[in-house]
């Protein structure tokens, strides 16, 4: 008549991934460590907007047309999904190489290079492929043990190897890689738009205000218009820059990467074997391309299990069963999940257990009682609190 | 799946009849890793290429068929159509909230994909001793094939097995 509890805890495959990557929402959501910027940007578009919907909005609409506000309003919903889309989704991380599969490339690369002279440098790891008759290099990546599929990079921020990467984004707060590079192009084209609108409505505004009560009294009335065209003015430079930007580059099917690098246009004169020499094809590759999957696996579930032992004699359940609190030191997002052995009066200690492990996020396994003593000190350390 | 006559394996003690008793009586000696054949640009598509472990485990055919059907699977999720263009399409009129309700083409090709691997383990590469590892699992940059070798098994020949020609060269 063993009733004890046994927890399982669940451990989701993202909690084990190498790499700097946080992780939010047991894993659904996946961004770089540093997020102040991105931050930032979402600050600056919403105070932004809020301005306008609050100043400007109320007179136009009577003034002018109710459309301007309801088209600013799916302007704004559309920018923001765009914008959390880029920073929360996987950029195209390729998953480091297992220890068979890195030291099958380890052997294939000894075979390769044959023997190497002592004290000789050995050569660098480099593999020619031949794509639409362009000879590309395919690096090695030491971090990640893979020859990097072609237009792959290993982002240093992030530390992972992104397919087809881009660039990394501060403004998101992630890599911009094969699968969110869609929703970035998306994001700063409808943020120019927004830009100009609000800035356009702006100028629209103050005009129209001070034909009636003067250009004094409209900046005095509304003066959120005047931090408003502030903050559009710099940005439409900067991000209709960048649009037109990764237009040029979509339509030569180019990554900010190959851009910088001068890949495609260095002495050696490669030619872009990506590229389909047709605008509207690239275009059509870029924007409306399938939607890649990830290859992460971020909420699969680690196959090995931390059950603990069951305590079969009464007095270690009775002593278990009092430092549930303490000893479920679970991560914050993984519920206790009792399970046929849970005894009545154990179950309110499991709602304790979790506004505790809530606050003690980083802890690992909890410890496994294997004797009374071991966790009477963990009774006594509660009872402190 | 192509009906052709398959000649039967006859490997001196080694004979496996489904997936568990593989798993159960074997023990893994070596994996093989078939790389992405980038010749045709970045699109998924490994390499037909027969690797020389294999040489007295399965027949090429059956390999490189194998690889082929994989090959097409793929190319048919990245093929850029109008079927992908209106999805797209549609995608981007919702903001993209209809991928939090739908399943994208792609992500349903890899269930037949997920499915294919399993029904060719079962039927061709387990009795074999070998194991296919969906691509997916590996970020899709090989397919791992795991060579089994029966754990329980004396290495002399046995009886009554004759060992006829294991390879079809």
């Amino acid at each position: 008549m063993s009733a004890v509890m046994i927890t399982r805890k669940v451990t989701r495959k993202w909690e084990k991934l190498p790499g700097k990557n946080t992780f939010c929402c047991d894993g659904r959501v996946m961004m770089a460590r540093q997020k102040g910027v991105f931050y930032l940007t979402l600050f600056l578009i919403v105070g932004t907007c809020s301005l306008f919907f609050a100043f400007e909005c109320p007179y136009l609409a009577v003034h002018l047309s109710p459309a301007i506000p309801v088209f600013a309003v799916l302007l704004f919903v559309f920018v923001v999904a765009m914008l959390l889309r880029t920073s929360f989704s996987d950029p195209g991380v390729l998953p480091r190489a297992l220890p068979e599969e890195a030291n099958f490339i380890e052997m294939e690369i000894e075979a390769a290079n044959g023997n190497v002279m002592a004290g000789q440098r050995p050569p660098p790891r480099i593999k020619n492929v031949q794509i639409n008759n362009q000879i590309v290099k395919l690096k090695y990546c030491y971090t990640c043990k893979i020859f990097r599929p072609p237009r792959a990079s290993h982002c240093s921020i992030c530390d992972n190897c992104v397919d087809r990467f881009d660039h990394h984004c501060p403004w998101v707060g992630n890599c911009v890689g094969k699968r969110n590079y869609r929703y970035f192009y998306l994001f700063t084209l409808s943020l120019s738009l927004l830009t100009i609108y609000i800035f356009a409505f702006n100028i629209v505004h103050v005009v129209l205000r001070s034909v009636d009560s003067g250009f004094m009294n409209t900046l005095k009335e509304t003066p959120g218009t005047v931090l408003e065209v502030l903050v559009c003015f710099f940005t439409l430079w900067s991000v209709v820059g960048l649009t037109g930007f990764h237009t040029y580059l979509i339509s030569l099917n180019q990554t900010t990467n190959e851009d910088i690098k001068g890949s495609w246009s260095g002495k050696n004169r490669v030619q872009n074997p990506y590229s389909h020499k047709n605008f509207i094809k690239n275009c059509c590759e870029v924007l409306c391309g399938p939607t890649y999957p990830s290859v992460l696996d971020r909420r699969g579930v680690m196959l090995e299990d931390s059950t603990r032992p069951t305590p079969s004699d009464a007095s270690a359940a009775s002593t278990y069963k009092s430092t549930n609190p303490v000893s479920q030191t679970t991560k914050s997002s993984a519920p206790l999940i009792p399970n046929e052995h849970t005894p009545e009066e154990a179950k309110p200690s499991i709602g304790a257990g979790t506004q505790k492990s809530t606050s003690s996020p980083k802890e690992e396994k909890p410890p496994s009682p294997t004797s009374p003593n071991a966790v009477a000190p963990a009774v006594i350390k509660e009872s402190a609190h | 799946m192509s009906k052709k006559k398959r000649r039967k394996l006859y490997i001196p003690g080694l004979r496996f009849h489904n997936l568990q008793e593989l798993r159960h009586s074997a023990s893994l000696a070596t994996k093989v890793f078939i790389q992405r054949d980038y010749s045709d640009g970045t699109i998924c598509k490994f390499l037909t290429k027969f690797p020389a472990e294999l040489d007295s485990r399965i027949e090429r055919s059956l390999f490189e068929e194998t690889v082929k059907t994989l090959n097409c699977y793929y190319a048919e999720a990245e093929k850029i159509g109008s079927q992908s263009y209106l999805e797209g399409c549609l995608a981007c009129a919702t903001a993209y909230i209809i991928f939090l309700c739908m399943e994208t083409r792609y992500e349903k090709i890899l269930k037949k994909i997920s499915m294919y691997i399993q029904e060719q383990n079962e039927k061709i590469y387990a009795p074999r001793g070998l194991l296919l590892t969906d691509p997916i699992e590996r970020g899709m940059r090989v397919i791992e094939i795991s060579i089994f070798e029966d754990s329980g098994s004396t290495s002399s020949s046995s009886t009554g097995s004759s060992p006829s020609s294991a390879t079809a060269q």
